[in-house]
């Protein structure tokens, strides 16, 4: 099963023409991913690898079927794609988008919210439900069909451990990418929510960074109400220095908040198993699921 | 990007937000000048931008021009927490009644803007969040329906005014949420606002962040902070800069370059935990071309502090054949005289393999092995 998405996912790609929205459509085919039409406004009745391109998702639903969207538009012009599938009741959009300005982006969530609709990012390498739908830019090959639920801020990072799971014969439920920018649709908390009830779903991986506090937030949440599924967690940062952004826009320490250090902490007392190595978190597992 | 005291202040006064009287200056002399147009007592402040400036002597105080212009000489060209001194804001010092807080940020858990609002002004806000919470109002304002008059009559409530000096204080806060919104700040506050003797309200410090990812909204700031980067940002921070990676000094001797903030991130944590100590996080980015790479290499080669060099990669869009041909034009251009420790997997690994191992470079499969190694190395040559 999966969450989020899976074989029933049909997707517009907004974006479809450019660079990057080209090359992830043909990826996301082979995989067997349903992409049902594509969106660039001014580029209506093209084709990209046989997938008709429409100027608005407006038209692009008339014609086809579809619930969800992957948006590749630059940051300038995310925003209003994202507005136009959230209004055209899209309930799924993932935001590959780098680099959207804060003041568009809290109005993207909160219309989200109105609207009952998954926001997945911005800044994300999507959402894989692994055999069944591949919405993002990940690296298909690191991924198996399997039981642990991945929901991860950082993207490289998230294939390092997701191939350890692999090569340790666990697999992947589903991994979602959370996002790198400072303000995300989906937290850790909304992640271990849908874990909690996902069958395929046999134990949880968080994998946090540095900066703002989704990590202690989730830590809160699973000591509070329980958590009925064994949750590892490796936070990447330990050594970052405070005032300097380590590459995402969210990553940063400012002060005393945002460091690793609160957050491994918080995490321990709320009883996940905190790891030192990326590929430890594959080792714990092994251990915890043969129990 | 932070923008200085003199120019939040602008922004303010522009929005009819009273700030002190007073002016910029670039040298003492012109601090008499100044002073002498402006009623004693003066504040000769810093133009810097680090925070806790007032602690660190970044602000002193005089009674007359002559004076003014003695303790300018004592800032001008000095440094404030490792930030050099290049220009002063002479001001009339206020009489205070009470000093407030007022701001507006980010709240990134909650996924939106949050007015802060404090009766405690004058010191940092973290410092009176930790110590006196019940101090500090936080409103949260959703997006969708904006800070609207009767928000900010309620937070102005709340810090114990009615009648004319409420609706004086509610006009201010409205104000800066247009500045808020006008300037993308990604935070901006009055620290103090000061409620004087004779009853007005005035911002006695102004702090402004602009959002980063809407400078493209802000010309004037954007090409603010290129100039100042040309002469603030040392040669390898800015040659960084130019081939856009993403790149932070540290203090330590083992340069990394990786694709991904988290991988990067990890990898700087494994050299610590390892014993080592990292130089520099760099990150090439997603789908870095053979150009990129060897411009990261160039930059953490040309760090004399670095020993040795660590390369961990684990391609996704990223291509080993692409990072191995960049390396690989690097060791040409300018010779390996550094021990250099490279990890290599994924996309197109087998290729990327086959042109380093050619050129007798050798590769690690784990980043745990990798980053031992490095950690070993740079001992050896330490």
């Amino acid at each position: 099963m999966g969450v989020i998405v899976g074989k029933n996912t049909k997707v517009v790609v907004q974006g479809i023409t450019g660079t990057q929205g080209s090359f992830h459509t043909q990826l996301m085919l082979d995989y067997g991913t349903k992409i049902e039409a594509g969106v660039t406004p001014g580029k209506g009745g093209q084709q990209v690898h046989g997938i008709s391109v429409y100027d608005t998702v407006e038209e692009a639903i008339e014609e086809h079927d579809a619930n969800a969207s992957i948006v590749f538009v630059p940051a300038r012009f995310a925003a209003n794609a994202v507005f136009e599938s959230l209004e055209n009741g899209l309930k799924t959009v993932v935001v590959i988008t780098e680099h959207i300005p804060v003041k568009e982006a809290v109005q993207m969530m909160a219309r989200a919210k109105r609207c009952g609709a998954t926001v997945i990012g911005p800044n994300t390498p999507g959402i894989i439900v692994p055999g069944e739908c591949k919405l993002g830019i990940m690296p298909a090959h690191v991924f198996q069909q399997g039981v642990v639920g991945i929901a991860s801020r950082s993207g490289t990072l998230t294939y390092e451990i997701a191939s350890g799971l692999t090569s340790a014969g666990l697999g992947q439920s589903t991994c979602v990418g959370l996002g790198g920018d400072p303000i995300i649709g989906l937290s850790f908390v909304d992640a271990l929510k849908m874990f909690a009830d996902d069958e395929q779903t046999k134990a949880v991986a968080l994998i946090g960074e540095i900066g703002g506090n989704l990590e202690e937030l989730a830590a809160d949440f699973i000591s509070t109400k329980g958590y009925n599924k064994p949750v590892v967690s490796f936070v990447a940062g330990r050594t970052a220095p405070s005032g300097k952004r380590m590459g995402h826009a969210g990553a940063i320490v400012m002060g005393k908040t945002g460091t690793a250090e609160t957050k491994i902490d918080a995490f321990k007392k709320a009883g996940v198993d905190v790891v030192e190595r990326p590929n430890d978190v594959a080792k714990i597992l092994v251990k915890r699921l043969r129990k | 990007m932070k923008l200085f005291e003199y120019e939040a202040k602008e922004i303010l006064s522009k929005y009819e937000i009273q700030v002190p009287q007073g002016e910029l200056v670039t040298s003492p002399s012109q601090v008499r000048e100044i002073a002498a147009e402006l009623h004693p007592p003066f504040a000769v402040k810093a133009q810097v931008l680090v925070s806790g400036r007032g602690k660190a002597g970044g602000i002193l105080f005089a009674d007359s021009p002559s004076e003014a212009e003695i303790v300018a000489k004592k800032l001008l060209g000095g440094e404030i927490k490792a930030s050099k001194v290049r220009s002063l804001l002479v001001e009339e010092k206020l009489s205070i009644k009470r000093e407030l807080y007022f701001g507006f940020t980010v709240d990134r858990s909650n996924q939106c803007y949050v007015a802060i609002a404090s009766s405690a002004g004058g010191i940092e806000i973290e410092e009176v969040a930790a110590t006196t919470p019940e101090k500090i109002i936080r409103f949260p304002i959703n997006p969708l329906d904006r800070f609207r008059s009767y928000h900010a009559v309620q937070i102005a409530k709340k810090l114990g005014y009615s009648n004319g000096p409420m609706l004086k204080l509610a006009t201010i806060f409205r104000k800066l949420y247009q500045v808020a919104l006008d300037y993308d700040t990604q935070l901006i506050e009055m620290n103090p606002l000061v409620e004087t003797m004779d009853g007005n309200f005035v911002a006695a410090d102004a702090r402004l962040i602009v959002d980063d990812n809407a400078l493209y909204r802000h010309p004037k700031f954007k090409n603010r902070l290129l100039e100042q980067e040309k002469t603030e940002l040392s040669a390898m921070e800015r040659k960084a800069r130019e081939k856009g990676l993403a790149y932070v000094k540290l203090k330590g001797n083992i340069g990394v370059i990786g694709n991904g903030a988290g991988l990067v991130m990890a990898t700087l944590d494994a050299i610590q935990l390892h014993g080592g100590k990292p130089a520099n996080f760099l990150d090439v980015g997603g789908g870095a071309s053979m150009d990129r790479v060897a411009a990261a290499l160039d930059v953490v080669l040309s760090d004399p502090e670095v020993n040795t060099v660590f390369i961990n990669i684990l391609g996704g869009i990223t291509r080993c054949d692409e990072v191995a041909k960049g390396i690989l034009a690097q060791k040409e251009r300018r010779g390996f005289a550094k021990p250099i420790v490279i990890r290599l997997v994924g996309t197109n690994e087998e290729e990327g393999r086959r042109v380093l191992r050619e050129a007798s470079i050798t590769m690690m499969n784990s980043m745990e092995d990798a980053a031992k190694k490095a950690v070993e190395l740079a001992s050896m040559e330490g």
